[in-house]
């Protein structure tokens, strides 16, 4: 099979327009894989699939990754003036790295029995910007998978098929698979009888009034 | 009422009377806490939609925050029958993240107990299947009996039956009691004779071939497209055999065939499994008889406190279910910076409303138990 740089050349040659990178792997299996820009995603994910020397017919996993932002502390070297005099002073500065979610595709080909080449997809952030074109139309396999990115993630894919909460109920809030994600107290908290019971069990300390059944 | 099942009637002038049933999730045919929202035109399918997520504790999330180590016994919780090959396919991916060898020992080990899982799936299964097509009991009974040989070698080797937690990376926790081989040379030699029985009564069966023939046919390109992995995707004629395909761990080094099905419906899945029962049994006789001794776990593998470089890695095996594959990225911390199960029962699951479309709820029945779904896996 063709190594990742090789791939990376026949997808630019196909799409110049395209951004196309590998990011190398340093764990001895070296499985490297190719970061794909948003807007070519699709074509290029379908030249992948009907390319017959490539073959890739057969996306195997479909998972999310998270990133926060990140601070960096970075020493900088900043001359200054200090009494009239200039001086290099070494300061620590504080840098944010923006964060992002990655949608991560592994792909095999069944005919031509080669693989894996992994795709990584970025949204530009975590917040307002997590739109990725779902490349469901081109693998079914991605359907569900999909759709438990966008459930665990928050990372909504145009185009696909029927995007809806997969694990978690409907009117969940939020996405558990974020790394800042926390989890409240109470989500599963429904009032019962019991509760008032409770708080009829509470008795007033002396001088207190009792506490008010709950309605 | 039937308890578990709520129907409603919606009119709608266009297409007649459209029937709303939801199908589980308490339904002893689902296989668990699993729900198919089935809209009907009189007997007919026309929509079908699963609904996931009851038995959801998110595995992942909980790997996130215990060690490497630690996710081992969560694995055993994954498709609970299978506890041994997915311990297998959780070490395979540490090991391909942190470079370590496997001793030849721990391989033959590990190939004996993940093809007796298979048998012990397979097994199960077949008699689940017959057992949604109305036959009540009896087979699944059969099957138990078999099951419960091999658990008990199980138990025997790992201290448990179910939950086994058996491998570490870099080969396995404890060597083969002693006699062991000899209890399980007396299961694989009897084995043969179940199935020959099992399959005298039951793949000549009028009401299985009615049921099962030419119901939930799925087609080749549909299967590759779709993810489709395991027997589901070998009944419809792909010869896709990660045990061929990859050669992980020595698979290369046995002689056994892959069974291939030419129709793709239940009964192939269902006939599949058997054939692929008797494959499983010759990979036992010959890694039984080629056991070498030595050690079982690779000396400079670590378990406790593992920090494996920054870096990701994807492993997978041909699981009884499919392909199952972990990948896992590590920032050189103690526990995994993200830790992904691929789920084969899930992915089968995907073009379960292509398979039931225009057929009867019975047929919808039957293809659901020829998928082979653990939900343990499905919502993880």
């Amino acid at each position: 099979m063709e190594s990742a740089e090789q791939l990376r050349d026949r997808l630019l040659a196909a799409f110049p327009e395209a951004r196309v990178e590998v990011l190398a792997n340093p764990a001895p299996v070296a499985q490297h894989s190719l970061i794909i820009g948003a807007t070519h995603a699709v074509q290029i994910a379908t030249l992948l699939r009907d390319d017959p020397d490539l073959a890739f017919d057969y996306a195997s996993n479909v998972t999310g990754v998270d990133r926060p932002d990140q601070e960096i502390k970075e020493k900088v070297t900043v001359k200054e003036t200090v009494d009239g005099e200039e001086k290099e002073v070494t300061k620590e500065v504080t840098r944010t790295e923006p964060g992002y979610l990655e949608a991560v595709y592994h792909l095999y080909s069944m005919a031509k029995r080669h693989g894996p080449v992994i795709l990584r997809l970025r949204t530009e952030n975590r917040t307002d910007k997590v739109t990725l074109p779902s490349l469901t139309p081109v693998w079914r396999s991605c359907e569900f998978q999909e759709r438990e990115i966008y459930d665990l993630f928050g990372i909504v894919f145009e185009d696909h098929p029927d995007l809806r909460r997969l694990l978690m109920w409907d009117d969940f809030e939020g996405h558990p698979m974020r790394k800042d994600y926390v989890e409240p107290d109470d989500y599963e908290w429904e009032p019962t009888p019991h509760d008032a019971v409770l708080i009829k069990a509470k008795r007033p300390a002396d001088g207190e009034e009792a506490a008010p059944l709950a309605p | 009422m039937i308890p578990g099942v709520s129907i409603e009637e919606k009119t709608d002038p266009l297409q007649g009377q459209i029937l709303e049933v939801s199908m589980g999730p308490h339904h002893p045919s689902t296989h668990g806490v699993f729900r198919m929202d089935v809209k009907l035109d009189g007997e007919r399918i026309v929509s079908l939609k699963p609904v996931f997520g009851y038995l959801h504790r998110n595995h992942e999330k909980i790997a996130e925050d215990v060690s490497y180590l630690g996710s081992i016994p969560y694995t055993d919780r994954l498709d609970y029958l299978c506890s041994l090959t997915n311990n297998w396919a959780y070490c395979l991916a540490v090991e391909k993240l942190s470079g370590f060898e496997i001793p030849e020992r721990a391989e033959y080990i590990r190939v004996i107990v993940g093809e007796l899982t298979r048998l012990v799936n397979h097994t199960c299964l077949m008699g689940f299947f017959v057992q949604d097509l109305g036959a009540m009991g009896t087979p699944l009974m059969y099957a138990f009996r078999e099951r419960e040989k091999i658990l008990d070698l199980f138990e025997g080797l790992t201290g448990a039956r179910m939950m086994c937690n058996y491998m570490r990376f870099g080969g396995v926790r404890c060597d083969l009691p002693v006699g062991w081989i000899d209890e399980v040379k007396k299961v694989i030699a009897a084995f043969p004779r179940f199935l020959d029985e099992f399959e005298s009564l039951l793949t000549q069966n009028e009401i299985l071939i009615a049921r099962a023939q030419g119901v939930g046919v799925l087609s080749k390109e549909l299967a590759i497209n779709a993810g489709i992995t395991g027997p589901c995707l070998r009944a419809s004629g792909v010869g896709h055999d990660l045990r061929k395909v990859d050669a992980y761990s020595i698979y290369s080094r046995f002689d056994f065939k892959v069974p291939i099905g030419a129709h793709g419906d239940c009964y192939d899945r269902f006939m599949i499994r058997l054939l692929e029962m008797r494959e499983s049994l010759k990979i036992l006789d010959q890694a039984i008889a080629a056991l070498p001794s030595g050690q079982i776990i690779d000396p400079k593998a670590k378990s406790r406190g593992l920090r494996p470089k920054a870096g990701e890695a994807y492993g997978r095996i041909e699981a009884p279910k499919g392909e199952l594959g972990f990948y896992l990225i590590s920032e050189g911390g103690p526990s995994p910076y993200r830790y992904r199960v691929r789920p084969p029962s899930l992915i089968n699951l995907t073009v379960l409303e292509d398979m039931c479309l225009g057929g009867t709820v019975a047929d919808a029945i039957a293809t659901l138990g020829s998928i082979d779904i653990v939900l343990g896996e499905v919502d993880r």
